[in-house]
């Protein structure tokens, strides 16, 4: 630099030889806590590099003499969770259902197991609440197509419903009556099936319609209308309708009856997460 | 020869009679050491005195609290630990004697935290800054480390010749001595400290028998590193160049809080020789600059500088200067607490309104003793606007917390709402809502919570796991100072629907304490259905 040095007058410390507007930087040494952390840290990020993965290569980055790995750390870490839910997962897989709802702290376990397996494999068609929507059955209220109770749960889940794939799945067709009912027939029983819970639109209609549901439906839906879980058949006489509760649902639900399917359940998440889930549909409300 | 020389010569033999002490303020307003520089060794020298004598009673007094609070026992029945003080990380419960705080009643803590502030200006801005030079544990265990420090080097000039001599056995001995008792004394210092957060006896023993938890001897291990290195090693540092306090008291300050000051209106000129300067016909003031106020400083200060930042008032040179005073016979409060107000009234009494350099003549009267019109402090300056105004302040905080601590309800309720589903449309048509309900019980006996619903008419409740049938209402026991969380379900009939008005209460009681607690709930009904 062609500036000789500068001497403060003020302070007697040289500065730094830069100006503005004659203002001068003092030229102080650092305080000597202040370096010595700095070369501490030096010091430090040498051996941390060494110790811990850090310099980056082609394809890969130096390891470090330690091994550590963040991925290893998870590891580590949700094997030492497992291990501590051994003895419930365990409990679980061997103790029939009603052991486990007795059991206090079996029950929760299951319940927060099956809650979580739910939002996973179930929430797509019952939704994140299992409230269901049309056509996908609601879980939390006490209308159960196959059967409401712990068992018959298990056996909806791990089996399935009108699944191609499972021999022992839940079964029941119900025909298609616009090939064998005529028009006029299938508006009366539509009329009548409005009439167990409600008024329908012409009360004469439903009258008719008494003999027709008689003949053809009262096999599996009974003659009150109070349904049959033996063949996934709906009650037609509470407030609860999958497909739609108006006269003109009905009937096109009779002309050409929809069926839903669920996938068994068993096979694909083994017998324990099938057991949590059921408890925890068990446990939304409708539990039977 | 005017009668203030006269009085001054009187006691010249004394005067020259005060050992000066060969002492250096290391932080002197002269000699500024520039920050990067080493650090120059301060050797305090022992002094006594009042204020001495009250600041040994402090430390005690907060040494003793400090220590053995832990130790303290408590009755609480059989659900609740006996320690007084507990600050219960695992259960997260804080237990200080009668009271116990759960976590959602932290603000008792935040309102201890601003009556804390409040009296910190309120202290500050009538006696200075008391909480550095008497309360601070930094000067606290700064003393009890100096205390250590005098038994076994001696006082100032034997530690300042042990400093320097070489290095020897005797050395090693005296410096490895003070070393293992600073120590002793931070290992101390971090162990009471977890004891406030587990039971202290039994925690005693897990220590000492390697089998506490190893965040206990991590805690133990930099409380002790802290202490040590703060109050044995870095000492006056700490508050110079580490502590915002020194510059935030600084700025509560008033003309009229009290500050440790030199007065010198009455001790300037200083002179050792007054005898001498009779002869020439120069007056004296009453500083015989025997030094006694800079060797006694913690802080290595010479207060006659005036104000500083590094100054704690810690008082120590009020002592020496009125044990000097006493010797030459004259009035003590040459270095005294006195305020701004009062120093410039004298200072303008005695520099004839600074129009001529000190001459402590103005200040004394005919036949010795300080003049008449001589301010001195009186008691009644402390009630001030802004000293009342920091009081009530701080007293509508403690008052309001007490208000809140009294009246306070020990059985709370937190209810959750399902949002999905927001409601279930039951096969009978009616409609059933579910809530996650939290009852807390803030006692540590259990309690039988009744849970009942106000308003919402026709509707039943069910507690699952209960086995009670639906109804109004539902007895649920709870553990002692516990929380228990339910799931209830709540059912409005079908013919209900049309009419409801779907905001109702959930009301708990403890029928033999008669606290309740009450939430504000909704109803959620399927659109349409009115």
């Amino acid at each position: 630099m062609s500036e000789k040095e500068h001497i403060d007058e003020v302070s007697g410390v040289s500065t730094t030889g830069h100006e503005w507007d004659g203002i001068r930087e003092l030229d102080n040494p650092m305080p000597r806590w202040w370096v010595w952390t700095f070369y501490a840290t030096i010091v430090w990020s040498i051996g941390y590099t060494v110790a811990y993965p850090a310099w980056p290569l082609i394809s890969d980055a130096t390891r470090g003499v330690l091994g550590y790995s963040s991925r290893q750390e998870l590891t580590t870490t949700m094997e030492a969770v497992s291990a501590e839910q051994a003895d419930l997962r365990a409990a679980i897989a061997e103790k029939p259902l009603d052991e486990i709802l007795a059991d206090e702290t079996l029950r929760r376990f299951a319940t927060a197991a099956g809650d979580a397996a739910f939002k996973v494999n179930c929430s797509q068609c019952h939704g994140s609440g299992a409230q269901g929507s049309a056509g996908y059955p609601n879980l939390n209220d006490d209308d159960w197509l196959w059967g409401g109770d712990i068992e018959a749960i298990h056996q909806t889940i791990a089996h399935g419903v009108r699944f191609d794939g499972d021999d022992d799945t839940r079964f029941g067709e119900m025909p298609a009556f616009g090939d064998i009912l005529s028009r006029d027939e299938i508006r009366q029983v539509a009329a009548h099936v409005v009439s167990f819970t409600g008024t329908p639109s012409d009360p004469a209609l439903a009258e008719a319609g008494a003999q027709v549901y008689a003949d053809n439906c009262a096999s599996c839906h009974g003659d009150a209308g109070q349904g049959d879980v033996t063949f996934g058949a709906p009650n037609l006489a509470d407030a609860i309708w999958l497909y739609g509760s108006s006269e003109a649902q009905i009937a096109a639900q009779v002309r050409q009856p929809r069926h839903g399917v669920m996938p068994a359940w068993q096979e694909r998440l083994g017998d324990p997460t099938v057991k949590q889930l059921s408890v925890y549909v068990y446990s939304l409300g409708g539990g039977e | 020869m005017t009668l203030a020389t006269e009085n001054a010569a009187s006691s010249t033999a004394s005067r020259e009679a005060v050992e000066r002490i060969d002492a250096e303020a290391v932080n002197t307003a002269g000699k500024r050491q520039p920050l990067y520089a080493p650090r120059k060794k301060i050797f305090p020298k022992r002094a006594s005195g009042q204020f001495r004598r009250f600041k040994w009673l402090i430390m005690f007094v907060t040494l003793g609290i400090y220590y053995l609070t832990p130790w303290l026992r408590w009755d609480r029945g059989p659900y609740a630990p006996d320690q007084a003080v507990l600050v219960d990380l695992a259960n997260r419960r804080f237990y200080f004697f009668f009271i116990e705080i759960w976590p959602q009643e932290f603000f008792y803590i935040a309102g201890l935290l601003v009556m804390a502030g409040i009296g910190l200006f309120l202290i500050t801005s009538t006696v200075g800054r008391a909480w550095c030079g008497y309360t601070c544990p930094q000067t606290v265990w700064v003393d009890l480390f100096l205390v250590v420090e005098r038994a076994i080097e001696g006082d100032r000039n034997a530690r300042i010749k042990l400093d320097a001599a070489p290095f020897s056995a005797g050395k090693l001995a005296k410096r490895s001595a003070k070393h293992l008792i600073w120590v002793l004394i931070a290992v101390a210092t971090g162990g009471a400290w977890v004891f406030y957060f587990a039971d202290a006896p039994s925690l005693f023993v897990d220590i000492a028998t390697a089998q506490a938890a190893p965040v206990a001897y991590m805690t133990i291990a930099v409380l002790t590193a802290t202490t040590y290195v703060f109050g044995g090693l870095m000492r006056e540092q700490v508050c110079t160049y580490m502590c915002p306090w020194p510059r935030i008291q600084a700025a509560m300050l008033d003309e009229n809080s009290l500050t440790v000051t030199y007065n010198d209106w009455r001790g300037e000129p200083r002179s050792r020789h007054a005898k001498k300067a009779a002869a020439e016909g120069r007056t004296v003031g009453d500083c015989v600059d025997c030094n006694a106020c800079v060797a006694v400083c913690p802080m290595g200060i010479d207060i006659r500088d005036g104000q500083q930042l590094e100054c704690i008032t810690c008082a120590l040179c009020i002592d020496a200067c009125d044990g000097v005073m006493d010797k030459l016979g004259r009035e003590r409060g040459l270095i005294s607490y006195a305020t701004l107000s009062d120093y410039n009234a004298n200072m303008a009494l005695a520099t004839a309104g600074g129009t001529e350099t000190i001459n402590p003549d103005r200040v004394r009267r005919e036949g010795g003793g300080l003049s008449d019109k001589v301010a001195h402090f009186h008691w009644r300056k402390i009630f001030r606007p802004r000293t009342f105004v920091y009081f009530g302040a701080w007293s509508l905080v403690g008052l309001v917390m007490l208000y809140a601590l009294l009246t306070r309800d020990r059985l709370e309720v937190n209810v959750l709402h399902d949002r999905n589903p927001q409601y279930v449309l039951l096969s009978d048509g009616s409609v059933r809502n579910g809530y996650t309900v939290k009852l807390l019980n803030m006692i540590p006996e259990p309690r039988v919570i009744l849970v009942s619903l106000e308003g919402l008419t026709g509707a039943t409740m069910n507690v699952v796991g209960l086995d009670q049938p639906d109804d109004r209402s539902a007895a649920v026991p709870v553990d002692p100072d516990r929380l228990r969380e339910v799931r209830i379900f709540v059912t409005l009939p079908a013919d209900r629907l049309s009419e409801a008005d779907t905001s109702f209460r959930f009301v708990v009681e403890d029928k033999a304490s008669f606290e309740s607690d009450v939430y504000r709930a909704s109803f959620n009904i399927p659109e349409g259905s009115r």
